[in-house]
This record gives C-alpha cells, sequence and structure tokens, in this order.
C-alpha cells in the first residue's frame, strides 16, 4: 500500500502536465528527475541557465566534454537541434516569459504562492545561483517536494519561515502525498493519495487546503 | 591592426592592484585557467596584482584556477551567484575567517548587470529578488502593476575569457557552453584579454559565425589544448604545484 510517493514517483507525475513541445527549465537536483519520465510522444525542450536549450541526458563515465554541462555542473549530451547562447539571453529567456515550465525543489511553499528555497539561514556561506531568476517568468512555476521536512513539519505554510527566493510566483506544488493548486491565495487540492484521509492530509499540511471540485487520486507507477 | 600577444606572462601584465577583472566560465566550462595561473605565477614573482575585485559566476574550485588566485589571498572580493562547488574550501575559510568580501548576486541580475555595464545602460529594472532579502536597500518600482527591483550596471577593468577561434582583429567564437558570461564580460571590461585554443588570420572565422566581435576584446594570446579545470579537479592538480600551506608545513 503507498503511503508516500518515492522522490521518482514525484518527478513522474510533473512530468505528466508537461506537453509536448514545451521548454522547460528544471531545478538542479531532485527536479532533473522528471526529464526522465516524459510520456511517450512528448519532447520538451530543456533548458539549463548556462546556455544550452535541448539537452539530453549525461554521457557514459570517461566520455564527458567539461565544455558541455547543466547549471549543476554535470556534463550532459546534446539532442539534434540543440542551441547555444550567452548568459544575458539565457536569463532573458527564464524573465521574457518564454518558458513554458519551471519545476523546482523547496524548503518551504505559502499558500499565497510565495518560496523559500534558497537560504536555510544565515549560517554559513550564502549561495542563491539562478533560483531567484527562475521564479519568474515562466509561464508555470511548479515545486516538487516532499509533503513534510525529515523531521514531520509541514512545508506547506500560511507563510514562510524561511528567507524568500520569491513573492506569489509559485502555481502548483506536486508532493508525496497530494497536488495542490496555488489559486488566489490559498491552497487548492486537485489529487491526494487514496490511502489518506482528507483529515490526515490537512494535519500535515501548514495552511488550509480548500476543495474546488473532486478531489482524484494521485497515482504513480512504480520506479 | 594586430592584437596577438606572444605569450601569457604579456597578456596579464598590465593588471594593477586593486583592478576589478571578470574572469569567464561558468563552473570549469570556459574558466581561461592559463590566464589565471599566469596572473598568480607573476604575483608569486612580484607581488602584485592584489587587492583584487573578481567577478565569476561562482568562487572557484578545488585549489586550480580562481580557487588557486583566492587561495594565494589575491582577491579582496569575489562578486558572484554561486560561492559553493564539489570543493569551496578555500572561498569558505577565507569567508568564514573574515579575509574575503562577498557581493551575493541573483545569476540572471549578474549576468544582466554585466550587459548593461557594456551596452552603457547605467541601470535596469528586474522582477528577480523582488521581496527578498538580495532586493534590500535597492530601488522599487511598479510597472504593469508589477514591482520591479532596481539593479546598477557591472564594468571591470579587465576581463579575462577563454574563446576557441580569435583572429588578429579579435573576434572570437567559443566551444559549446563554455561561452556563458564571457561575450558580456568581453563588452563590460575597458580592456579584455582572451585565450584562444587557436589563433586564425583575419578571414579565417565566418563573420556569420562571429559571437564576439573584435571591437570588445584588447588582446589575444594563443593557448593551444587549454586545461580543463573539472579535469584538474579529478587529478587533485594545484596552482602552483605544492600548495602554499604544505610550503609552510
Amino acid at each position: 500500500m503507498t503511503t508516500k510517493l518515492s522522490n521518482a514517483q514525484i518527478a513522474w507525475r510533473a512530468a505528466q502536465d508537461i506537453a509536448d513541445g514545451a521548454y522547460v527549465n528544471l531545478g538542479i537536483g531532485f527536479p532533473e528527475m522528471v526529464a526522465k519520465f516524459q510520456p511517450p510522444g512528448r519532447q520538451a525542450v530543456f533548458h539549463t541557465e548556462n546556455g544550452v536549450l535541448g539537452f539530453g541526458e549525461a554521457p557514459p563515465a570517461g566520455e564527458e566534454d567539461w565544455d558541455l554541462i547543466n547549471a549543476g555542473k554535470k556534463a550532459i549530451t546534446l539532442k539534434p537541434g540543440a542551441a547555444f547562447f550567452h548568459h544575458a539571453d539565457s536569463f532573458a529567456m527564464v524573465r521574457g516569459g518564454h518558458l513554458d515550465v519551471a519545476i523546482l525543489g523547496a524548503y518551504q511553499v505559502a499558500q499565497n504562492g510565495d518560496l523559500a528555497n534558497w537560504s536555510t539561514g544565515p549560517k554559513g556561506v550564502p549561495a542563491v545561483g539562478g533560483a531567484m531568476d527562475l521564479v519568474h517568468g515562466a509561464k508555470r512555476v511548479a515545486v516538487i517536494t516532499d509533503h513534510v521536512t525529515k523531521d514531520g513539519k509541514p512545508k506547506l505554510l500560511e507563510a514562510c519561515t524561511l528567507p524568500l527566493t520569491g513573492v506569489g510566483c509559485v502555481t502548483r506544488v506536486y508532493t508525496s502525498l497530494a497536488v495542490v493548486d496555488i489559486e488566489d491565495g490559498r491552497f487548492v487540492l486537485r489529487e491526494k493519495l487514496a490511502t489518506i484521509s482528507l483529515d490526515d492530509l490537512q494535519a500535515v499540511t501548514g495552511a488550509r487546503l480548500h476543495l474546488d471540485g473532486a478531489v482524484g487520486d494521485l497515482i504513480a507507477p512504480e520506479l | 591592426m594586430d592584437k596577438r600577444i606572444p605569450n601569457l606572462a604579456e597578456a596579464v601584465a598590465g593588471i594593477p592592484d586593486g583592478a576589478a577583472v571578470m574572469i569567464g566560465g561558468f563552473g570549469g566550462s570556459g574558466a581561461p585557467i592559463e590566464l589565471i595561473h599566469a596572473l598568480i605565477d607573476r604575483y608569486l614573482a612580484t607581488g602584485s596584482p592584489k587587492d583584487l575585485t573578481v567577478i565569476n559566476n561562482n568562487a572557484g574550485n578545488g585549489h586550480v584556477g580562481i580557487a588557486a588566485l583566492i587561495e594565494q589571498g589575491m582577491v579582496r572580493k569575489m562578486v558572484c551567484s554561486f560561492p559553493r562547488s564539489a570543493d569551496p574550501r578555500v572561498f569558505t575559510d577565507k569567508y568564514l575567517a573574515g579575509e574575503i568580501e562577498l557581493e551575493l548576486v541573483p545569476q540572471g541580475t549578474l549576468a544582466e548587470r554585466i550587459r548593461a555595464g557594456g551596452a552603457g545602460i547605467p541601470a535596469f529594472y528586474t522582477p528577480t529578488s523582488y521581496g527578498t532579502d538580495l532586493a534590500r536597500g535597492k530601488p522599487v518600482a511598479e510597472f504593469d502593476g508589477r514591482p520591479y527591483v532596481q539593479e546598477r550596471w557591472l564594468k571591470a577593468d579587465f576581463a579575462l575569457v577563454k574563446a576557441e577561434l580569435g583572429d588578429h582583429y579579435g573576434n572570437l567564437t567559443y566551444r559549446m557552453a563554455a561561452r556563458n558570461f564571457s561575450p558580456l564580460m568581453a563588452m563590460a571590461a575597458a580592456r579584455t584579454i582572451a585565450q584562444v585554443t587557436q589563433a586564425v588570420a583575419p578571414g579565417g572565422i565566418d563573420p556569420e559565425h562571429v559571437v564576439t566581435p573584435g571591437i570588445f576584446v584588447s588582446g589575444i594570446v594563443e593557448v593551444a589544448n587549454p586545461a580543463q579545470e573539472e579535469a584538474l579537479n579529478r587529478a587533485d592538480a594545484a596552482h602552483p604545484p605544492a600548495r602554499p600551506q604544505e610550503v609552510q608545513a
């Protein structure tokens, strides 16, 4: 019995909403998995901040070309029809509203769409990369995340407590338990695992889940 | 006109103490390792240049390239978006010890500030960072009902970049994703020095394929078979080969 989706299953679910021909940016780390689960017959074009559109999978070990990497500094390959461009053009694609979807990780998401995913506080060396740019401009900004933190605290909140990456920017959240849209400053529950009750889901969510029509079953294959 | 410089030592000879230096590259991709190491060699021989402000996306990895520049104590301030890497210890230790300044800039804002510097645009408005800690103290204005943050141009005294082909006029092409910030930095620096994998005569680059027009480039120096930062780090390399703390020990 499924009690929560694995990271791969969350990534799979997010991939089902990416249309054929969509231009997509996947945040570094966990969101990169989304690329593996494109539905048959659909092909998205993936964008990486450091100046490549249309990249493919990692090359086999030993065949890396270190001039050809993604934003996570990992070696990639090119698909036919790929393009190179400089950093200002790359972020024009981001801020200029040319990307269809950006899928990012999160520490916290607030019901008004605020996102915190770059800093856990003032300790250590701060680093932001492209996180604050990516949350602006894509037509859809989706988050994939476990529903709660490692120590069980809600990640979907009335207001973020960690430093913000962007204000009112997230439109949909795919979690290990549910799919939640952000509409008019509230969380609207679209899908949940059949194995969790609405009350139990609400109990691990830090803000009210609103209903707008039927709630679908969140289903993902074993991966 | 011939912008060729005969060797690396001459290529970096004019960079003074206190200079602002843009260095191309994103991680190791496009990092002009040989130019950076030539700068370090000059410092080890003469004590100069020091107190540099370095502008790059990152803050070095391992003990080569920008990390090695920082390790020597030549850098007073880093302007970057992501001062982390597989092995960021050199920057991290100096930062936590208060020995190096950090100006943290969102990556797209960094790129656009540099582009603006090269294009003669003193400031611009961007949605990026609105409502976050990185927008503190910056003017905000509303356009078509949305709030935007004012950011200022970024210029430098020198840019050091790595290119693929370079002709005698300074026209440049790049190799794959090694392009990243370099075309922007070439515009924004008073003097841009490019290390090129192959120097060619004028006409050797199809004008349709020029990425950085030579007007933005002061000099080129040929470095055939340039080192890759990632490959150096995987081989546990350092520059100079014996690290300073090991010499002292």
